[in-house]
């Protein structure tokens, strides 16, 4: 993928009164930067009448939670980093550091382990249909591998190489169909592509950094998804056109990870400066931070409950914490897990979330 | 595309991954405060005493009221500290954790820090090696003599200078005070154990793989597009998302109880039976969401079927395929793209199309431009105004109508399971792997096969017409149908 020349080519200059020069654009393109930044919100803020808190004043109160980990699945032997369910609320795909991605049954039997050509396979996802999986990670590439019913098949040899980065795969999901993947990258930038023809259908650039996580809307609110990245910076997407139509930037350091919430008029991200946050899609703004002074280790993924009240985070503290969405307090820490927890989601139907860890381990929680 | 450029990232390899390590140092400074820190005292070792040791269960319990949070939390935290490198064990030094009992720990000096400038050299950690070895031959633990095997063999050609620099630090070490040697022994030996650590240690070095940074980027565009975009109230989008949280906490299984019982809890599927994608009675929590809103009963496979037995009854079928055509053109493969464009134009757009949807002129005037050049989304205005014309019309109406009532009337309302610990622990012996989706698949395909075969109404009745001499006209149905919408 090559990135538009206005955004990548290096400023070189080649006399020393150029350089000058060059510096004083710079310096004068960074003060008009700034100056329509703060001109931004300052519109933002124009329609700001109220804080989320103080709606949620008048909602109820939640009470004592009994989350505990229901299941522990073994068998990675290595740093799990990416997990997804199956539509079907019981099996999960699960990808880690060495080489390949397990398929776990219901109740947890293993089903089909892959090796792929690869260390650090950062992504999967399940197809829709549940019939496919796909992953990639260092390899710059997104494979879709269609499933069997065969156990002894070797699923590596039917597999199909869809996306192709410069850089590497940090997230990838189908969108509604089988046919068409998303992906973001280490290069910068996201993309759409075909499945069947590994042709690319559309691409994003906007982002200054590596592109960690994404996330599709739900359904009903178009075709737009949101994108975080290296560069502080939530973007949400127009997939028809490939523009970027809303920007956030005020977490201080990497964002790991992007949700919707369920309406999708909302998203929650999580970021290394261990905070989570809320954005307002209609109001434009972010209206919650959900951070507390003894919790300073990163997010690493975040997921909503099926009501949206509850906001799942795994840290890199090896914690869990649980947060009021709306009242933007904490309602329960979990341990369990051994080392960082690299990937969390809740399943389909919201009865249960589950965690992969770099310590080798999947847990469901409920 | 990002150039990966050692030079200029330099400084930016170790990069804010570990972006706490600042908050962590401020934790520190205020932990050694000397009025309100963790408190300290000197403590006899064998023969030495340690000046400014702190326990196990004081850092915890400084933690806790600190942060006010609980023992097991605050010794979560605490342990982070120690894998970081920050507090170290004096005795049982290899596990980097924090016990919550009268073990002894000291803050690491700043010297020793884990630093984001620079990345810790394997040439230290061979002068650190070596120098151990000077001081007693045979010291090394099995880990670290693999170690000092590895780097002598890549690290050769100057391994003199390693050997001299590991003779000179001893050197310097035996004239300083035995005390002072002591503490310095443990502060060095604590910092290779973070950042060299044993087999089977959990780094908190660890952080992964590295991310880059390209800060030039032009973003003045975006931002003033972004300045004109409309926005909504907060009151009103907020209020919006409370509102959501209220209308689903009874379904939302970590807030309400699912009946009959969540099958995480008490290994029982039968949740999951009853609410199979097109079973033939849904529960009554289900069909309550369908009347959400009219994406939750388009998104479920069971609610849409209700619906389009509906439409059928009501002759406006069509809106309903003709929105699921367009999903499919949309989500579907590029290959067949076209073929698919021109299908649905025949179908449900061409005068005299066998089903026909009914869209304002100024909308089909664009679709048929655009069908000329076809793309995914050319069907994009048309298929908005049908699905709003469902929503607006169709959905309401589906709610007061008989299709409706006989769905609500049949469904389930499952009694809530009550097991005991005996009756829990057969379920969980009886776990079995559910269906395969790939078989899944093939049942629903042959399910929407059938339901291609029952044929659309007006397309008989307009056969019937035709065929006027042949029998008399049936005694129940008009032999017009009403007006389409």
């Amino acid at each position: 993928l090559q990135a538009p020349k206005y955004m990548r080519s290096p400023l070189i200059p080649e006399m020393a009164t150029q350089e000058v020069q060059l510096n004083e654009t710079l310096t004068h393109l960074k003060t008009e930067s700034e100056t329509l930044k703060s001109k931004l919100e300052d519109e933002r803020a124009k329609l700001h009448d109220v804080e989320l808190h103080q709606v949620a004043e008048k909602v109820e109160g939640l009470g004592q939670f009994v989350m505990k980990t229901r299941r522990t699945l073994k068998g990675h032997g290595n740093k799990v980093l990416c997990m997804d369910w199956c539509k079907d609320k019981r099996r999960i795909v699960s990808s880690s550091q060495v080489t390949h991605f397990m398929l776990l049954k219901t109740f947890m039997l293993l089903e089909h382990a892959v090796t792929m050509p690869c260390t650090w396979v950062m992504a999967c996802a399940y197809a829709p249909s549940g019939c496919a999986v796909a992953c990639g990670g260092l390899d710059n590439k997104c494979s879709v591998y269609p499933l069997s019913l065969d156990k002894n098949e070797n699923l590596a040899a039917k597999k199909k190489s869809v996306a192709m980065h410069t850089n590497y795969l940090s997230a990838c999901s189908f969108t509604n169909s089988d046919m068409q993947i998303l992906t973001s990258s280490g290069d910068g930038t996201c993309a759409l592509w075909d499945v069947e023809s590994g042709q690319l259908l559309q691409s994003f650039h906007g982002h200054a950094a590596d592109v960690l996580c994404l996330d599709l809307a739900p359904s009903e609110t178009g075709n737009t998804f949101v994108s975080g990245g290296c560069d502080k910076k939530a973007n949400v997407w127009d997939m028809r056109s490939g523009q970027c139509i809303q920007s956030f930037e005020t977490h201080e350091s990497d964002i790991n990870s992007v949700r919707y919430y369920p309406s999708g008029d909302a998203f929650a991200s999580g970021s290394d400066d261990a905070t989570c946050r809320l954005y307002d899609l209609r109001a434009d703004r972010e209206v919650a931070i959900y951070s507390k002074e003894s919790i300073i280790f990163g997010v690493s993924s975040v997921d909503f409950s099926l009501s949206g009240r509850l906001l799942f985070g795994g840290y890199n503290d090896y914690t869990i914490n649980v947060w009021d969405v709306l009242k933007g307090t904490r309602v329960s820490i979990l341990f369990g897990h051994e080392n960082r927890v690299s990937t969390l989601r809740v399943s389909p139907d919201g009865t249960a979330f589950c965690t992969g860890s770099w310590d080798h381990t999947l847990r469901i929680w409920a | 595309m990002t150039i990966r450029n050692p030079l200029r990232d330099h400084g930016q390899r170790y990069r804010p991954r570990i972006a706490c390590l600042k908050k962590v140092e401020k934790v520190l400074l205020e932990m050694q405060d000397l009025k309100t820190g963790v408190k300290s005292q000197p403590q006899r070792l064998v023969i030495t005493t340690i000046p400014h040791a702190i326990t196990g269960e004081d850092i915890i319990s400084w933690l806790a009221d600190r942060f006010q949070v609980d023992t097991q939390e605050a010794r979560s935290f605490g342990s982070m500290l120690v894998a970081l490198g920050y507090i170290y064990p004096l005795q049982d030094h290899k596990r980097l954790v924090i016990k919550p009992d009268a073990s002894l720990y000291r803050f690491q000096t700043p010297y020793f820090w884990p630093t984001q400038q620079w990345p810790v050299e394997d040439t230290d950690y061979a002068i650190y090696l070596a120098k151990r070895n000077i001081r007693k031959k045979g010291i090394l633990e099995l880990h670290e003599q693999e170690h000092y095997n590895r780097l002598h063999k890549w690290m050769n050609h100057k391994w003199d200078f390693i050997v001299m620099q590991a003779k000179e630090q001893y050197r310097a070490a035996k004239e300083r005070k035995k005390p002072d040697r002591v503490v310095f022994d443990c502060q060095e030996r604590a910092y290779w154990v973070v950042h060299r650590p044993p087999p089977g240690t959990v780094s908190a070095m660890d952080y992964g793989l590295d991310r880059l940074i390209d800060p030039n980027a032009d973003e003045m565009i975006f931002t003033q597009q972004s300045i004109m975009r409309p926005r909504v109230k907060s009151s009103v989008s907020i209020g919006a998302l409370v509102k959501y949280c209220a209308t689903y906490n009874s379904h939302d299984p970590f807030l309400s109880k699912c009946l009959p019982s969540n099958p995480w809890l008490t290994d029982d599927v039968t949740y999951w039976t009853l609410n199979m994608p097109y079973v033939e009675m849904p529960t009554k929590m289900r069909v309550e969401r369908w009347t959400f809103s009219f994406a939750e009963l388009l998104s479920d496979p069971r609610g849409r079927n209700d619906f389009r037995l509906f439409l059928k009854k009501e002759f406006s079928g069509e809106n309903l395929a003709f929105w699921e055509s367009c999903e499919d053109l949309k989500w579907g493969e590029a290959a067949t793209m076209s073929e698919k464009a021109e299908h649905i134009y025949k179908t449900f757009l061409a005068r005299g199309a066998p089903r026909w949807i009914n869209i304002d002129g100024k909308t089909m005037e664009i679709t048929v431009k655009g069908l000329k050049h076809p793309h995914r989304y050319v069907l994009d205005a048309a298929q908005t105004h049908i699905y709003m014309l469902m929503k607006k019309d169709s959905y309401g109406r589906y709610q007061k109508s008989p299709v409706f009532k006989e769905t609500v009337k049949k469904a389930i309302c499952p009694e809530e399971h009550h097991f005991t610990d005996a009756q829990l622990e057969q379920n969980a012996k009886k776990r079995r792997p559910s269906l395969s989706p790939i078989i899944l698949r093939q049942m629903e395909q042959e399910q929407r096969a059938k339901m291609a075969a029952t044929v659309d109404i007006t397309q008989v009745m307009s056969k019937l017409s035709k065929q006027r001499k042949e029998a008399p006209p049936p005694p129940c149905p008009p032999p017009c149908p009403p007006p389409k919408k």
